[in-house]
């Protein structure tokens, strides 16, 4: 992995402290429970949390309980970079007038406070370039709400708005480049990660954290209940998105792309796909054309990102 | 006033007027709600196997896997919902899930 | 040192004049979304910044939710903050309106009063105002400049109080007020810092005093929520007071939660909120002159609703006209009007009482307006009872 400097060489210098505590109410081998916990592990300095409803919101701060270590601010459902936005700036400007001390913002969203509802508060701060984080968990659909379809849900996907039907099997629709939307902002960070590789998402975290301006990660979380595996399945999940070049894991600095995962050898995306019962309907033999159309889609991805590697620029 | 006592109020012995107001937590709280009671398996480690590579300690999404002294882990029953990421990651094969 | 040396006379436009005192107020963040009548006062507060004079983070949001949003985020941190809108902005906003009271967010929003679309009307009536009635900010209405002024300074020191802690607008009628240039007297900067200094907001967010806020709560426990938002919401008419007295020493001017003009002895009362009130008294005036028992009263503080005082005031008149510069579709009548009647009935006040909506869309209600309405009112007096409970003023049939 050629990522920058590691802060975390090995799992051993990860720190034992979470900020991020156990009794939370997310589903036994829950992806984005995993990312959170690694997020926090990360954090440098007075940190803060602004998240967004959904899965983690919901699950981490039901009342009288809630499993974190750390100021955690929930609003609404689509401003988690808004709040986040108004935090960061809060702080800078009552340390330069000597009435507070800076904490470091991590806006932590779902795919679906982010791709969808939440992309006019994101693309708003983004342009802006306030000194925040935003780390978007992805389980590719509404999961929290009962795995409604979002703009992160890949095409072929069966979710509970975009069945597996007679007349259209899953969504038809493809899943936003949201790490190319982020990078159009121009903004000095952006990364995708998988909670497979847990070193590379939190360097990566806490690299972000050290950059004076607007950050951004899209972490891949699978969701068990959603994508339809066995629990102990999640890792093994996340692990294949990313072997078979279905995720790809890259850093866009400064508009410059790094792949950080070169996967040379891609695995078939046919393994990635079976283990889940989201994409079952997919092995029909009536709906194989689907299945070309996204492997086609992670073929070209991945290509169009060597190129861009080639060329340096994303945006 | 954004202390709590979550005993009390899960037993609903609270007013309007005990409640913190505006509902400001003071955190961590969650560790009262024991998710171990969740299980349907368990997972065992067998020591002599643990190579201490930590993996399962990474990858457990609910902090119930603790680093001891010794550079080895132990599971937190307290908090383990039994999914079983730790037994499927582990590279040893040093971890069983058994019936609760 | 005398008095009149501190303060200044000058002449601004209403939304110069709110501008300035958030200005004066040394606000700490700005979030605001530009929409007419209001973009003066971003726009001013905007070049403050840039020239030096106002120490403060301004952030031209991408839209009125995400102003208010990073209105909410930046005062849980304890900075002073202020935003602006009107109309389709406020109504935009309108999700987060309610998280900022029960979250109990200090923030003063200044409402350049404007109609709601459709059709799209940029000019004044109070319709965005009322559609947020119910989401516990406290609304205050100014009359002129001078009271936009007032009332933007004492909103700090109402909403930052540690007994409420809740987020206040101060309303100024679009263009009627936020574009008219009227004399007023301005304070010192001294004045205002020592009227309104920085205190910490007690929930602050702090990595050293960790706590959650917005938690999610089952219905085990969200109407506590609720109802401790109630008991908090009812404590503002005496925050009020406090903030209006030590507003006076500073001022010499004294803001009650309405403002009664010839009310005492008042056959006829009219009832209105905003820069009409200022119509209504003149011409009550004159009708005084012709030994005509007309009073006005005028809302300062219109939520919480002044029950009490209301009720005390109406309770010997004769007949209430209420001006209701927007409309409840579907209800009983106008907003105020709806109000107005609550209290009275709760009271045990039985008078001749009818609904006037006025103005909506910025239609002019003129001095010949107010004299025509004082002379129906006369009228009506006369026969004994309204001919209608509500009357759509001026619209042509």
């Amino acid at each position: 992995m050629e990522s920058a400097q590691k802060f975390f060489k090995t799992i051993r210098d990860v720190p034992t402290e979470d900020y991020f505590a156990p009794g939370h109410r997310l589903c036994a081998g829950c992806g984005p429970s995993l990312a959170m916990k690694l997020a926090m592990k990360a954090i440098r300095m007075p940190t803060l949390v602004v998240n967004a409803t959904g899965c983690v919101e919901v699950s981490t701060s039901l009342f009288p309980y809630v499993s974190w270590r750390l100021p955690w601010v929930h609003v609404a459902f689509e401003n988690a970079a808004a709040v986040a936005s108004g935090i960061s700036e809060a702080f800078k400007i009552l340390e330069k007038k000597g009435r507070g001390k800076k904490h470091d913002v991590i806006a932590i969203a779902g795919d679906g406070g982010t791709f969808d509802i939440g992309l006019q508060a994101l693309s708003g701060a983004l342009e802006r370039n306030h000194k925040m984080l935003y780390i978007c968990y992805d389980n590719e659909a509404y999961m929290n709400t009962g795995i409604q379809r979002s703009g992160a849900t890949p095409t072929g996907a069966a979710t509970t708005t975009s069945p597996a039907g007679k007349v259209i099997p899953g969504k038809q629709e493809r899943k936003k480049d949201l790490i190319g939307i982020v990078v159009a902002h121009r903004i000095p960070y952006a990364a995708t990660a998988s909670i497979s590789h847990p070193l590379d998402f939190i360097n990566k975290v806490r690299k972000a954290l050290e950059i004076d301006g607007a950050t951004f990660i899209h972490v891949l979380t699978p969701c068990t209940l959603g994508w339809r595996y066995p629990s102990s399945q999640t890792i093994k999940i996340a692990r294949l998105a990313v072997e078979t070049r279905y995720f790809p894991i890259i850093e866009v600095e400064n508009g410059r792309v790094r792949i950080n995962i070169k996967v040379a050898r891609p695995r078939p995306l046919e393994e990635f796909l079976e283990a889940q019962g989201r994409f079952r309907h997919l092995f029909e033999p009536e709906n194989k054309h689907i299945l070309e159309i996204l492997k086609q889609q992670v073929e070209e991805n991945w290509n169009r990102l060597l190129k861009l590697g080639e060329i340096g620029l994303y945006a | 006033m954004s202390e709590i006592d979550v005993d009390k109020i899960i037993k609903g012995e609270f007013s309007w007027k005990t409640l913190p107001p505006a509902a400001m937590v003071k955190v961590p709280t969650s560790l009262e709600y024991k998710t171990g009671v969740w299980r349907i398996e368990k997972p065992i480690i067998d020591q002599s196997k643990c190579t201490k590579c930590l993996l399962c300690w990474i990858y457990c999404p609910d902090m119930a896997v603790k680093r001891i002294d010794g550079g080895s882990v132990e599971i937190d029953y307290e908090f383990c919902k039994g999914c079983g990421i730790c037994a499927e990651v582990c590279p040893a094969k040093a971890i069983k899930m058994v019936e609760e | 040192m005398s008095r009149l040396k501190q303060v200044r006379k000058i002449a601004l436009t209403g939304d110069e004049a709110v501008a300035y005192a958030a200005k004066q107020a040394d606000v700490d963040v700005i979030a605001a979304y530009p929409i007419t009548p209001q973009t003066i006062i971003v726009e001013r507060l905007s070049r403050y910044v840039a020239d030096g004079e106002l120490n403060a983070a301004f952030i031209q949001a991408e839209s009125e939710h995400s102003a208010i949003s990073i209105c909410l985020g930046a005062a849980l941190t304890g900075a002073r903050t202020f935003t602006s809108t009107a109309s389709q902005g406020l109504a935009l906003m309108h999700e987060i309106l309610h998280v900022a009271s029960s979250m109990r967010a200090p923030i003063v929003m200044a409402i350049a009063n404007r109609a709601l679309n459709s059709p799209l009307n940029i000019h004044c009536d109070h319709s965005d105002v009322m559609n947020a009635r119910d989401t516990g900010w406290a609304h205050l209405f100014a009359n002129n400049v001078q009271q936009a002024y007032d009332l933007t300074l004492m909103a700090f020191k109402i909403a930052e109080d540690p007994e409420l802690l809740l987020p206040v607008s101060v309303n100024l009628d679009g263009f009627i007020l936020t574009h008219s240039v009227e004399p007023l007297e301005v304070l010192s900067d001294e004045d205002v810092q020592g009227y309104i200094p920085h205190i910490p907001y007690p929930y602050r967010i702090d990595f050293d005093r960790p706590l959650a806020y917005g938690v999610m709560a089952l219905p085990d426990t969200y109407m506590e929520f609720r109802r401790q938002l109630h008991e908090v919401i009812t404590k503002t008419p005496q925050v009020f007071r406090k903030a209006s007295e030590s507003f006076s020493k500073i001022s010499g001017r004294l803001y009650n939660l309405t403002a009664p003009y010839f009310v005492e002895d008042a056959e006829i009362i009219v009832v209105g909120l905003g820069s009409t009130v200022e119509t209504l008294r003149y011409v009550a005036r004159k009708f005084r002159g012709r030994n005509a028992k007309v009073g006005v009263v005028g809302l300062t503080m219109y939520r919480p609703f002044p029950e009490e005082e209301v009720a005390k005031t109406l309770a010997d008149a004769k007949c209430v006209a209420v001006m209701d510069r927007a409309y409840s579709y579907g209800g009983v009548g106008g907003p105020l009007y709806t109000d107005i009647l609550s209290t009275l009935y709760k009271n045990g006040i039985r008078t001749m009482i009818a609904d006037f909506v006025y103005g909506l869309g910025g239609r002019d209600f003129k001095l010949t307006d107010a004299e025509e309405l004082f002379n129906k009112l006369v009228k009506s007096v006369e026969v004994g009872r309204f001919d209608q409970d509500i009357y759509w003023w001026g619209v042509r049939e």
